[in-house]
Parts: C-alpha cells; sequence; structure tokens
C-alpha cells in the first residue's frame, strides 16, 4: 500500500499570492494513496527539508510529492532531502505550481484548481514511480586522441603530463598535421617547425604516449570509460625496430613522379617516402600504387641498398584491439575543392594558388626552397593579388555558410612577409570584412596596412583570367570607391575556406558522436560544455568542432584534456538509473528500437525466456545503461510495448494524463 | 474577443494537454513563468525527457479521457538533446494527426511546435493561440469515451 506525503510550498507569496495553499492540501488529502499533506513558507529551505525528512519516517511515507517552483530549480534538492531521511531518491516527484501556475495566472481560483490538478497528476504519477539505483562501470585508466595535429599532440601531452597512458592514432605517415606545413604563424611570426617539432619530439619520447602513425581507427564499441576500439596499423613495408631513418631509400628509388601531398602537389615524391624531413616518426613509407616492385614486382632498389635489412615487402596490415576510457577527436580540416569556383581560374592556371600552397612556397624546406615564383615560369611575382573568402560566408551550396576565422589573419601574415622577403612586389587583398579579434591580432593587421603599405580593397572578385600577356587578369570592384576595378597580376592567393576532414563524418558516425551540416562535431552544449561531444567520453579538441586559430586550438586541446583527466581520475562512474529497459517477454527481436536509439545502447541477445510455463530461447533486446542517455525514442518506436522508460514509463505518464483529463 | 471574455460568455473551459521535453520547451515555459508572460489555465504541462518519448497512445489517452486539444512542445530541429528526437517526434506526430483528423479529431485539435529555452515568448504566444483555437472549435466528443466521463 502506498503512502504519499505531499508538500505544498509557498514560496513567499510567489506560490501563496496567486495559490490558495491550504485549498490545495486539502484537496491533496482526499486524493487515493495520499497520508499526509502540509504547506511551509519556504520548502526548499533547511527547516522545509527537515520537514519532509520528519515526515518521511513518522508517516512512514513511500513516496513524496513537493508542490513548488520547477523541477529544474529544486529537485535535486528534493531527492537529496529524501536520500537524507532514508527514501529512495527516485521516489520524489515534484509539481511545477510557480513558473507554470502561479507566475502566470492573476486569479486565486483558476490558480488554485491548476494547482490542485497538477499537484494529482504528480501524486498519480508518483504512485507508480519504483526505486531506482544508480548504476555503475568502469573506467579504464588511458585514452586514445584521434589525429597527431597540434590539437592531438597537445591534448596527448597534456593527458599525459597528468599521468594518464595515451594513444595517438594518425591517418598519414607522421604526427604534425597542417600546422607542419605553415611556414610562419600569426601574430609573432615566429616559425612553424621551430615550435611544432620539439614538441613533436616531446610527445614521441614520452614514456606514457604511444604514437601509431599510418594507422587509422576501424570499429569502436563500449561507452564511456569502457571504450573498445580496433586499429589499423596500415603495412608501412618498412621495420620501424630497423629503420635507422638514414633516407638513402627516399633518395635512390626510380619512381618519383607521385604528386607530394605534404607539398600540396606542387612537387613529386618517391614511391617511398616520408612526409617531411622531421617527420615522427622517422620512418618511411611504401606507397604501394606508386612503387615499381609491387606494381611489376622488378625493381627492389630500396630493399638493396637499406644497410638496416629494414625494408619488408610482406608485411600486412595490422588490427590492434584496445580498451580506453575516453576518447579524443582531433581530426582537423582540410581546405575545400575549388572545383566549382570557376570564377578564380584555380584549376586552370598554375598562378592561382590557394594561402596554404603559398605557406608552401615560402617554406625553406619548400619545394622551392623558400623562393616564392610564378609556377607557370619559375619568375618572381611583382604584382600579387589575395582574393579573401573564397567559399567562406558563402550561403550557395558550392561554398560554406561559416567564416573560416584564420584567413583574414594569415593573409596579412602572408603579405607581411612577401613585402619582407621582395620590398619590390605590390601585394592587393580584396576582402568583404576583415575580421581580427584576438590579443595582438588587430594591431598585427595594422601594420599590414600602415607599415608595409598592403592595399587592402573592400570588394569581392568577380573573375580571374588571363591577360594576352601572360600574366593574369583580375576583374573586381572597390565597394568604397564604387568602382570597378581591373588589375594584372602575376600571382593570385585564394584565401580557401575551411573544412573539416573528409574522414570526419565516418569517425563520428563510429563514435555515434553528432556532426553538424557543415561536418562539424557538435559539442555538448555551445558555451557551456564546448570540448565534450553530446556522447559521453567523447571530446573534441581542435578544427573538427569549429574553425580555429593556433592559439585556440592549443587552448581547446588543454580543455579537452583535462575533461579526460578528470573522467580517468574516477574509479567508478555513476550511471543516470533513468534509462529505458525492455521486458523480455513482450520482445519479439524485432530491431525497431535499435534503428532509432541515437546512441547504440541496444544490442540483442539470445536469453532464455519463461512464457506461460514454457521455457525458451529468444533473440531479445537489451539495453546497455551505461550508454542509454533516456531520451525514450526506443520506447515509441517498438510495436509490442516491450520496451519502457524508467522515471517516465508508459503508465507513469498515462497515469498524468487520467489524472489531468479527470 | 479576449479569451476572458469568451470565458464569462461560454461555460465551456477546455482541457488543454501540451507534452513539454524536458530541455527546451519545458524550460521555455518555466521561462515564459518566470517572465510572468500568462497564458490560461486550461493548459496543462506534462514533462517528457524528449518530444520522442510521446507515443501517440498518451495523445490518444488525453482524447478518450475527454481532452480537447493536445500539444507537443519540443527542441527545434537540430537542437535535440538526444540530436535527434524531435525528427522522430516530427514524423510520428504527422501521421497520428492526419488519422486523427480522419477520425474528426480535426488538425486545429493537435499541434507541434518548436519552443527552444530562451523562447519564454514564443512559448506563452503558441499556448494562447492554440487556446483560442479550441475556444473556436468548441468541445471536442469524437474520440471522447463516455465510459470514462464520471458525473
Amino acid at each position: 500500500m502506498q503512502r504519499i506525503g505531499v508538500f505544498v510550498c509557498h514560496c513567499g507569496t510567489n506560490i501563496a499570492g496567486t495559490v490558495d495553499v491550504k485549498r490545495v492540501v486539502e484537496a491533496v488529502k482526499k486524493e487515493p494513496g495520499v497520508v499526509y499533506a502540509e504547506d511551509y513558507q519556504y520548502m526548499c529551505s533547511e527547516a522545509g527539508q527537515q520537514k519532509i525528512a520528519d515526515a518521511v519516517k513518522n508517516e512512514h511515507l513511500t513516496g513524496i510529492v513537493i508542490c513548488s517552483c520547477s523541477p529544474r530549480m529544486h529537485e535535486g534538492t528534493f531527492r537529496k532531502a529524501a536520500e537524507k531521511a532514508g527514501l529512495n531518491p527516485y521516489l520524489v516527484e515534484i509539481a511545477n505550481i510557480r513558473e507554470q501556475c502561479s507566475w502566470i495566472h492573476k486569479d486565486m481560483e483558476e490558480g488554485t484548481e491548476k494547482a490542485v490538478i497538477l499537484a494529482r497528476a504528480a501524486i498519480a504519477k508518483v504512485m507508480l514511480n519504483a526505486p531506482l539505483q544508480p548504476g555503475e562501470s568502469r573506467v579504464v585508466k588511458r585514452a586514445l586522441v584521434i589525429g597527431g595535429g597540434i590539437a592531438g599532440i597537445q591534448t596527448a601531452l597534456d593527458i599525459a603530463d597528468a599521468g594518464y597512458e595515451v594513444d595517438i592514432v594518425e591517418k598519414t605517415p607522421s604526427i604534425g598535421g597542417r600546422m607542419s606545413q605553415l611556414d610562419k604563424t600569426f601574430p609573432t611570426l615566429d616559425c612553424s617547425s621551430c615550435i611544432l617539432t620539439p614538441k613533436m619530439g616531446e610527445v614521441n619520447a614520452h614514456e606514457k604516449i604511444n604514437i601509431y602513425t599510418y594507422s587509422e581507427v576501424e570499429k569502436v564499441s563500449g561507452f564511456v570509460g569502457d571504450f573498445s576500439v580496433d586499429i589499423r596499423k596500415k603495412a608501412r613495408y618498412v621495420d620501424m625496430d630497423k629503420c635507422t631513418g638514414c633516407g638513402l631509400c627516399q633518395e635512390k628509388c626510380p619512381s618519383r613522379k607521385t604528386p607530394n601531398e605534404f607539398n600540396r602537389g606542387l612537387n613529386t615524391r618517391p614511391a617511398i617516402y616520408t612526409p617531411f624531413a622531421q617527420a615522427v616518426p622517422n620512418v618511411p613509407v611504401i606507397d604501394t600504387e606508386a612503387c615499381i616492385k609491387f606494381k611489376t614486382g622488378k625493381c627492389g632498389v630500396c630493399s638493396k641498398v637499406c644497410a638496416a635489412g629494414a625494408i619488408d615487402y610482406t608485411q600486412k596490415d595490422e588490427i590492434i584491439t584496445r580498451e580506453y576510457g575516453a576518447i579524443v577527436v582531433a581530426t582537423g580540416f582540410d581546405t575545400i575543392n575549388l572545383d566549382k569556383f570557376d570564377e578564380y581560374y584555380y584549376n586552370q592556371s598554375k598562378d592561382v594558388i590557394t594561402a596554404l600552397e603559398l605557406e608552401r612556397l615560402m617554406n625553406a624546406a619548400g619545394p622551392t626552397g623558400g623562393n616564392v615564383v610564378r609556377l607557370s615560369n619559375g619568375e618572381h611575382p611583382k604584382n600579387i593579388v589575395f582574393i579573401q573568402c573564397v567559399g567562406s560566408r558563402d550561403v550557395t551550396c558550392r561554398g560554406k555558410s561559416y567564416c573560416s576565422k584564420i584567413c583574414c589573419m594569415y593573409t596579412a601574415k602572408q603579405a607581411m612577409l612577401l613585402k619582407d622577403h621582395y620590398p619590390d612586389v605590390d601585394v592587393h587583398v580584396f576582402y568583404i570584412d576583415v575580421r581580427t579579434p584576438g590579443k595582438n591580432f588587430d594591431e598585427f593587421y595594422r601594420r599590414a596596412v600602415e607599415e608595409y603599405d598592403v592595399d587592402y580593397i573592400k570588394g569581392q572578385v568577380g573573375k580571374v583570367s588571363e591577360a594576352e600577356n601572360g600574366r593574369l587578369l583580375v576583374q573586381g570592384v572597390d565597394l568604397i570607391d564604387n568602382r570597378q576595378i581591373k588589375m594584372e597580376a602575376d600571382l593570385v592567393v585564394l584565401a580557401t575556406a575551411i573544412e573539416p576532414n573528409k574522414d570526419v563524418r565516418k569517425i563520428a558516425t563510429m563514435l555515434t558522436a553528432s556532426i553538424d551540416n557543415n561536418n562539424f562535431l557538435t559539442e555538448a552544449h555551445p558555451k557551456l560544455r564546448p570540448v565534450e561531444s553530446p556522447t559521453a567520453g567523447i571530446f573534441l579538441s581542435g578544427v573538427c568542432q569549429g574553425p580555429k586559430d593556433i592559439p585556440e586550438t592549443v587552448a581547446q586541446a588543454g580543455a579537452a584534456a583535462i575533461k579526460v583527466v578528470g573522467l580517468l581520475a574516477k574509479d567508478k562512474l555513476v550511471t543516470n538509473p533513468c534509462t529505458a529497459q525492455s521486458n523480455p517477454l513482450f520482445c519479439n527481436g524485432c530491431s525497431a528500437c535499435e534503428k532509432v536509439c541515437p546512441y547504440g545502447a541496444i544490442s540483442y541477445e539470445e536469453q532464455q525466456v519463461m512464457d506461460g510455463g514454457v521455457r525458451e530461447n529468444r533473440r531479445v533486446a537489451v539495453v546497455n545503461s551505461a550508454l542509454c542517455q533516456g531520451c525514450g525514442a526506443c520506447t515509441v518506436a517498438c510495436p509490442s510495448g516491450a520496451m519502457d522508460l524508467k522515471g517516465f514509463s508508459n503508465r507513469q505518464i498515462l497515469a498524468e494524463v487520467d489524472a489531468i483529463c479527470r | 474577443m479576449s479569451i476572458e471574455a469568451k470565458n464569462e460568455n461560454k461555460e465551456f473551459k477546455p482541457l488543454i494537454v501540451a507534452f513539454c521535453c524536458n530541455w527546451c520547451s519545458y524550460a521555455g515555459a518555466d521561462l515564459a513563468g518566470s517572465s510572468r508572460l500568462a497564458y490560461p489555465a486550461d493548459v496543462k504541462i506534462i514533462r517528457v525527457p524528449c518530444s520522442c518519448r510521446v507515443n501517440p497512445l498518451f495523445i490518444l489517452r488525453a482524447f478518450q479521457k475527454g481532452a480537447d486539444g493536445v500539444i507537443l512542445c519540443g527542441c527545434h530541429p537540430g537542437d535535440c538533446h538526444y540530436s535527434t528526437g524531435n525528427y522522430y517526434a516530427r514524423r510520428r506526430m504527422t501521421l497520428l494527426f492526419s488519422m486523427l483528423d480522419y477520425l474528426g479529431v480535426e488538425n486545429g485539435r493537435t499541434r507541434v511546435e518548436w519552443v527552444s529555452a530562451a523562447e519564454g515568448v514564443k512559448f506563452s504566444q503558441t499556448m494562447n493561440e492554440f487556446v483560442e483555437k479550441i475556444y473556436s472549435l468548441g468541445e471536442n466528443v469524437r474520440l471522447e469515451d463516455l465510459r470514462c466521463k464520471k458525473n
């Protein structure tokens, strides 16, 4: 027999001003199951909570209803109070008679009547509440970082420095990411590799960090605290333990026609290669599509020249399965494809390049040794035009609606560096807006304008074409002077929009992490939880979450790391008990619930079921309560009514409906 | 004519059940409350974790028990706390409402509205509109099970 206690709060005059609390108390006393009801000035106060505790003990209550403010305000308070008094915290229900009653109604009669109905609904519900116990699950004290760019490196270092094991999985043969391709960094103009390579070395040497390069995440199962991940370690065809990194194989390799990905295809690389000189690990890989040995069976030069005998053509891909407590996504970005932007002449002319290609041209270790030249004829450019927002802030289907955030600053940087190296060049920048929020950013941009005399033109370029003399013809408008501009240029640099790495959708699907229309991973809360994914145990670092520059990426990487450390520091995780539950007696194994579950929390297993005295084996749905977040999508999808949600069960909600419609 | 005036003219007091998701719409209703944005007391809110928790059965039961209108509020498309719940709700309700219409429960008596936690004004406006609509439609008798009626 249920013994329900009802507590009606005055909330000063907030409730008592429009609701006759005494009448509510009298009305609820008549409800079946209610054995005790009282009102008090402030139920949430110490004294109010004491009243609840006393009543629970003296009246042997089996459930309580608090008629007060929104459960979003004080549900936790009252649950704790109940727990202290020895009542399961999930046997508490709240009737919201402040926000949804007294505050919006002026008429006492109307307010009181509604308050009684709301209380009745809560009583009907609490009669069906079951005591719930939060579950526990283990925490594997190891983290996985997907992506070995600056975001992944920093996250891994911070987690490892806190004393936890970290694995980095990087798709390419070396860690370093986009930052390793950059020449100098704004706003300080320090060289990118000078600040990045020490960090790469630190990661490599760190005893708590393990790097899997040339590897990809293949399969993820499990849940927060207890993930199991399959990592495909692609065959390098070079023995990591034997290779000394002398580089002779790369020198002697006869196949040298593959576009060099690291230099954005501006030059070529051999079939056996490391992406760049400071690669970590400094062990090459063989590109089997380019390798003559793999294509024809005849060659083997690298094997012959390798003194260490590290070349192994028989190597196979390896699948490594490891367990992790937390996973950080740091998959970074790429620039968008410019096939649909024909007006900029990018695919037609070698002298129209992206800003990232210019970084490689300006870099002393780049394809031209740091000489900025026109790729069509090798001459030094005299007149250089930068075009901003190529594909950024473009609401048409070919572009990206967002601002890529870094372009204004790197354009100012590149313009200044070009003027430094070649004082005779003229630099023009076509822009929509110059956006320079950030420490010392606007000062930096002003230096480009004022000290370096970079010509900033507010307006967009409509067309780039080839002039008769072989130069480029740039046609645009100047919005400030309201005039059309036609100028000849030797080099056009496009500030191409950035977009998340192409693989991110695949990875997000594996992790059941949500992703937005632009393929950026969604954060759990845009303001208050910016480095966590809505999926528990998945964290976000760097540009995979949204456009960022290096300082922001490093800051976010550190933030993600501390969130991971906070998770790994726990020995056990307490799970929300309001999860879905399947009744094996009704379940017919149809998979409807599995299809709608956004968290992959439902699986199927053979269970022995006693049905009508007959024992039989059935395939039934099983909910992993550590993964289930309690949305209830499955409960409605279930055609046989086997699936129900604890805390918001079908019977409970129907009881509320009945109590209201009475 | 204002709702209050109608109240005086007619005996009819509608019974309206509003299902609100915990994360957006229930918070939106709270905001309407703390901003003192009035809407008629005929609306009674039931809290559900997500709009996708609302089984069509709940809505049928409400009509069976004499509700005059049922409204379901959830997070805006794309903002669902559980990422996809409101899309399921939208699909299910589209089907259910067209079936209810076929059964004689006019489309005006059922509604799905997206209300975010910041849209107290929208919540209150929506409820005012909805109640007004129910007043204009009058009492619902099509699905009401008279055996459920006590008096």
